[in-house]
């Protein structure tokens, strides 16, 4: 059933380097609409990465990524491909909604602030419909109360939370996570999962790296294990973590464990 | 040694002395704000990424011909050269030659102070920007520079404490400000001591009021507590080493 929903993330051989070093060896994945697809893998095996390159914060060197149908970053011409002005780069943005491990939330601004900032100044939102739109959306991961709080004023938790309203605000087709729990304390990471698993579970299209098991049995429709640069293994969060087919995802998995059990 | 107070007291309010000291805080003023815009221009040159670099390169030109040469130089270039450059045909004031020369060398060194305001702006900053659909214009103004404005704004205070005292080079081009006005006045009655006495006093004045003006701006952009206030009572008055 869920193979006939519409593609909305489409990524095809793609290759970034960094210089002599080549991070994406020839990825290749699918989002499809509704989805949640879960990336885990070593650190430096290039998860952030591939996520960057998804809205275009990086180039690729080769292949090709469409979101809802665009090529992102990039038009065929007859010469080749060119990438696009950085205004039309802005524009496709608005499709991808992204988390980031360490919040990013804009100190300046208090969370209501931070929340209506792209709306009213990218996507042209009347000022009073923006403030309703942003008080919803910060209701709904529980900070109703915080509106007026400046991220400085806000424990790690409730900042994550307004970064995912601040990022759901522009209506993303899709909405992308890298690491966002790994930099919160422990007893914070159950408030941030819960908004993810809500939002998975009303339909929202996600791909989020993260390497809370708990988070992708409940929520994953499929767990891509990455290392060096490919995709090493694929499947349901059950095939993935009960039954690894490869040694390096046996390693990986030994290694989380161990290191989540330390932690409790 | 033999100070006259009643002299002292006589000069502090003189006519041409608060004239001068007025025309020193206009020019100063003037050639701040037009400083700190070219400042920024500057900047931004220097720090665009754009596959055509003539815009840093010509920033990267400017800020080392203005910072390397001395602020007088650079005054009487514009009070003596052009006009013999232009055949006459450009002669400026020795008020308005204070002024461009001012600006002109102000702007290079604003220049430096705004990119390392911006350059202090974590980039994850610019990338949440970004991935919002924000563009490079949008970003700076909505994000960065508003950011970037809190690490600006206690150099730029020593900055403008640095021009009121600058603008008495102006003096070497006849520009009416408090020294000139100063000097006219002791060269009739050879007060010196009297009358330069008043001239200090009244840069220090003018100097106080801006390192208090300075203070202020600084607490008003704080909006992190993590980020402690400098001073407390007169802890503006000393914001720390700087040149001139
Ligand atoms: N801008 C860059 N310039 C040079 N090398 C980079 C850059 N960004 C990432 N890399 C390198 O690319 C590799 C992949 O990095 P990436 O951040 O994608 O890994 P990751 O899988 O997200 O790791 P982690 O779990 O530590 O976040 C690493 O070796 C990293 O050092
Ligand atoms: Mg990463």
């Amino acid at each position: 059933m869920a193979s006939e929903r519409p593609l909305m993330v489409q990524v095809e051989d793609v290759h970034k380097r960094f210089g002599p070093l080549e991070v994406l060896k020839g990825i290749n994945m699918t989002v499809r609409k509704g989805e949640t697809i879960v990336i885990i893998g070593p650190s430096g095996s290039g998860k952030s990465t591939l996520l960057r390159t998804i809205n275009h914060l990086e180039r690729i060197d080769k292949g090709r990524i469409l979101v809802d149908g665009q090529l992102m970053g990039y038009r065929e011409t007859a010469h080749g491909i060119k990438e696009l002005p950085e205004r039309v780069v802005a524009r496709q943005r608005e499709m991808v909604g992204m988390v980031f491990q360490r919040f990013n939330l804009f100190p300046h601004m208090t969370a209501l602030g931070n929340v209506m900032e792209a709306p009213i100044h990218v996507r042209g939102l009347k000022r009073r419909d923006a403030i309703q739109q942003a008080t919803e959306l910060l209701n709904k991961v529980g900070l109703g109360q915080k509106l007026a709080s400046y991220p400085h004023e806000l424990s790690g938790g409730q900042q994550q939370r307004v970064a995912i309203a601040r990022a759901l605000a522009m209506e993303p087709a899709v909405m992308m996570f890298d690491e966002a729990t790994s930099a919160l304390d422990p007893e914070l990471v159950g408030e941030v999962l819960n908004v993810m698993e809500q939002l998975a579970h009303e339909g929202m299209t996600m791909l989020v790296v993260t390497h809370e098991m708990g988070f992708a049995r409940e929520a994953a429709d499929n767990v891509l294990f990455m290392d060096g640069g490919v995709v090493v293994e694929e499947g349901t969060p059950e095939a993935i973590f009960d039954h690894p087919r490869t040694e390096r995802a046996r390693a990986f998995l030994r290694a989380v464990l161990q290191s989540s059990r330390d932690e409790r | 040694m033999n100070f006259d107070p009643s002299v002292f007291w006589h000069y502090l309010f003189y006519g041409p002395i608060v004239d001068g000291a007025k025309l020193t805080l206009i020019m100063a003023v003037v050639s701040q704000t037009i400083g700190i815009v070219l400042g920024l221009f500057l900047a931004l040159g220097r720090l665009s990424r754009s596959k055509l670099p003539v815009w840093r390169w010509l920033s990267g030109i400017y800020i080392w011909l203005f910072r390397g040469t001395p602020l007088l130089v650079q005054l009487l270039f514009v009070y003596d050269a052009i006009p013999q450059m232009t055949g006459e045909s450009i002669v400026l004031g020795s008020i308005t030659s204070g002024i461009i020369a001012l600006s002109l060398n102000e702007g290079a060194y604003m220049a430096e102070i705004i990119r390392a305001g911006i350059q202090s702006v974590d980039p994850g900053q610019v990338e949440a920007a970004k991935a919002l659909g924000m563009t490079y214009t949008k970003t700076m103004r909505r994000v960065v520079l508003p950011q970037a404005v809190r690490f600006v704004i206690p150099p730029t205070g020593n900055e403008f404490i640095s021009m009121l005292k600058n603008t008495s080079l102006a003096e070497v081009v006849s520009a009416q400000e408090l020294l000139y006005n100063t000097q006219q006045v002791y060269a009739n009655n050879f007060f010196y001591f009297e009358l330069l006495s008043v001239a200090a006093l009244w840069y220090l004045a003018m100097t106080t009021v801006a390192t208090w003006i300075q203070s202020r701006l600084e607490q008003r952009v704080e909006y992190r507590n993590t980020i402690p206030n400098r001073g407390g009572l007169f802890g503006f008055a000393f914001p720390g080493m700087h040149r001139g």
